[in-house]
């Protein structure tokens, strides 16, 4: 990031290229819309780029970085809260568009057992569910420590709460987990 | 430790991030406690999971819309650029501020020196009641003052 300061085009290259995985999944999980988590990650990488002149080294660039996505993406999340609820309830859900979306991409891997598939699919579904259920902070605090290994310290300034109320969201959030997985949990845990 | 402590530290155990003291005893906890061994292992259960989801791939057109969005932000620049960049302006500009800094210069002064402090000192009572002297009605009643004239005060002395 230092060298993106410094002018360096090649390293926000770099820079994109590095991160846009992480940060499109997160963005898509906590949205639950390809597009928008799309344009969600390209806002994110523009206020990187014009804020680059005024950044300082003080924390770890992943926790600037997910900061910016966090708080977009709760933002997004909000709004579309109150967009929804302009939405009649006889239309179809987006959820189930993005299930379907992904079920496509899951399709062209061309599992040999479509039984095994069926069954593999209806559980990603329950899981996606869980977790798009979970309170928006609870759910940004699970993605940041589940899927990018954020440590405390780090999730903590970027939902911007002390480490002892992210320990409390994050146990909060993984019971309300295991209490709506709990048939796969109770398979699991048995194994 | 009791069940309600552990709670704070079960995710903490779960990652490995316990220091070895509180290892020891959330073990020995454990151990003695068949409730809390069984949501450390549903916790877990909960953990793998969540790996079942799948990653998705940024679309192929994603790199190129965020370089062309990046492209189009505006140049930042400094004021000593766009100066550089409008001859004309910052000459007008300068010229500006020369002509302020020469017409603050010539403020009259209005500084009293000390004769005219003994002046003023000397008709503080007329000046006093000048308000009232200006506009006081009998004096306006008053014939004015008859001019002294050069021609008839010199006639006697001619005839003389």
């Amino acid at each position: 990031m230092l060298d993106v300061k410094a002018g360096d085009e090649q390293s926000f290259a770099l820079l994109l290229h590095r991160y846009r995985t992480p940060l499109v999944n997160f963005l898509y999980r906590m949205v639950r819309n390809r597009e928008q988590a799309e344009d969600l990650a390209q806002e994110v990488f523009l206020r990187v780029y014009r804020a680059r002149e005024d950044y300082v080294p003080s924390a770890k660039f992943t926790t600037w970085l997910f900061r910016i996505a966090t708080n977009l993406a709760l933002n997004s999340v909000r709004d579309n809260r109150y967009q929804r609820m302009e939405i009649s309830l006889d239309a179809p859900l987006t959820a189930d568009a993005e299930d379907g979306e992904e079920k496509k991409l899951d399709v062209a891997e061309m599992h040999p057992n479509i039984e095994q598939h069926l069954i593999e699919e209806t559980r990603r579904k329950m899981i996606r569910r869980a977790i798009e259920k979970l309170p928006e902070k609870q759910r940004a605090a699970v993605l940041l420590h589940k899927y990018q290994e954020l440590d405390y310290g780090e999730i903590s300034k970027i939902l911007e709460c002390s480490e002892s109320a992210l320990k409390s969201l994050l146990f909060r959030a993984y019971e309300t987990l295991r209490v709506e997985l709990a048939p796969l949990v109770a398979q699991r845990a048995a194994q | 430790m009791s069940c309600g402590r552990m709670e704070s530290k079960i995710l903490g155990y779960m990652d490995g991030r316990l220091k070895e003291g509180e290892r020891l005893e959330m073990e020995k906890h454990l151990s003695t406690c068949a409730v809390c061994q069984l949501r450390v292992n549903e916790f877990r259960a909960v953990h793998v999971l969540l790996d079942e989801l799948p990653m998705i791939e940024p679309s192929a057109a994603f790199d190129a819309r965020t370089k062309a969005r990046v492209a189009a932000e505006p140049a930042k620049q400094d004021w000593w650029a766009w100066f550089a960049s409008s001859p004309r302006v910052a000459f007008a500009a300068s010229m500006l501020v020369v002509a302020m800094v020469w017409v603050g210069s010539q403020t009259a002064d209005t500084t009293l020196n000390a004769g005219d402090i003994d002046k003023i000192n000397q008709n503080m009572s007329v000046l006093e009641n000048y308000d009232v002297i200006s506009d006081f009605a009998p004096l306006s009643d008053l014939p004015q003052p008859v001019q002294a004239d050069d021609t008839s005060d010199t006639k006697p002395n001619q005839q003389m």
